[in-house]
């Protein structure tokens, strides 16, 4: 089971962006995805964020599950306040799983924000961030 | 003159965002480039190796600020800005813009505190009355004295403080008597709107009144955007 997960700003930017695979059941929490697959990820998920700006208004909640699917892939989305985007792609549904890692990225995104020295819509090239990310997603998905 | 020609710049040139210089555009560098040169170590960690992420964000939740230290800083905000700028109108967009940042922060930082339920606002009273309330009492500690619609406009709405704590040190000699340092919580007031993408303008108004000498009303305008999307939504 592998993740592409990445985080979108409000100019429909990338600020941030990390691939993994899962740790549950013997994963060794590395993304496999084949060659051709990896670069179709970032169209994939580019193109559901359409779609996230429609079912945006017609619900108040942040975290949306499912919004698209692409063959046998499938785009979850996390809405934040301030209109960043936390979009994973995944192949098998997860949706508590999937919750608890956004909830707890929207934490780190929370955090970084509070930086004054990060404005909103740059990137997050931070080696904690990343780190911390990561450790979320092996400790959920 | 821009921010960051390097590469390894993590700044992206197109933002809404009015506190990002514009610049003429270049072509982003991709993301994996940008991530890989982070590990190179000319970052420099604190000895204890602790980093913002290790904070709690509900750590400074209770906490109070004395209206002294606040005063003494505002003070000094203004006039950094006036000696920049030649104007009334100049003066006010800078303290909004100080204002902006803040906004943009608040948003997350309360909706995030607000836990597990927190709803995304999407129609128009709900935002005003998040910011009625919620954010208004987050940073004074009391809700915001008055919410109308404008009667001759759509798109205008007012939100009334009689007595907004940021002025109470500040004197405005009478040839400025236009300028209303509450520019800068227009500028809070303004990004909070702007992030739920509810985009406008918010001006400080002051209307003294007999018993209220301070009242202050915030005209905020939407776009034409929000009043259409508003009546789509229903």
């Amino acid at each position: 089971m592998s993740f592409y997960f990445a985080i979108v700003g409000t100019k429909d930017n990338p600020i941030y962006e990390a691939e993994f695979g899962t740790s549950k059941q013997g994963g060794d929490g590395v993304a496999r995805f084949r060659e051709e697959q990896r670069s179709m990820n970032q169209f994939i998920v580019h193109s559901s964020l359409d779609i996230v700006e429609e079912v945006q208004w017609a619900t108040p909640t942040m975290y949306m599950k499912c919004v698209d699917k692409f063959n046998n892939l499938q785009v979850s989305c996390f809405l934040t306040a301030g209109n960043i985007k936390f979009l994973l792609l995944h192949d098998q549904k997860a949706d508590d799983a999937i919750r608890q890692f956004f909830t707890d990225v929207y934490d780190l995104y929370t955090k970084t924000l509070m930086n004054p020295f990060y404005e909103v819509d740059m990137r997050i090239t931070s080696g904690v961030f990343d780190g911390k990310v990561k450790q979320a997603a092996k400790k959920y998905l | 003159m821009q921010r960051g020609d390097s590469l390894n710049s993590p700044f992206v040139p197109f933002s809404p965002n009015p506190s990002i210089q514009q610049g003429t555009p270049t072509s982003t560098p991709p993301l994996k480039h940008t991530l890989s040169s982070s590990t190179s170590s000319n970052l420099r960690y604190s000895s204890s190796r602790k980093s913002i992420y290790d904070r709690h964000l509900n750590r400074s939740q209770r906490s109070e600020l004395s209206k002294a230290s606040f005063a003494f800083l505002f003070g000094e905000m203004v006039q950094y800005a006036q000696k920049r700028v030649n104007g009334i109108t100049d003066l006010e967009k800078k303290l909004n813009l100080h204002g902006y940042s803040i906004g943009q922060r608040l948003l997350e930082l309360l909706l995030w505190r607000e836990g597990r339920g927190a709803k995304r606002e999407t129609r128009i009273l709900g935002i005003l009355q998040f910011i009625t309330t919620t954010v208004y009492r987050s940073i004074f500690n009391k809700p915001a004295d008055g919410l109308e619609k404008s009667r001759d406009n759509e798109d205008e709405y007012m939100l009334i403080d009689n007595d907004p704590m940021v002025n109470s040190y500040i004197s405005v000699p009478k040839e400025m008597s236009q300028l209303n340092c509450a520019a800068f919580v227009a500028g809070i007031i303004e990004a909070v709107l702007d992030g739920c993408l509810f985009p406008g303008r918010v001006t400080a108004h002051s209307v003294p009144t007999e018993q209220l000498p301070a009242k202050t009303v915030f005209l905020i305008k939407f776009d034409e955007s929000v009043i259409e999307r508003e009546s789509v939504l229903g």
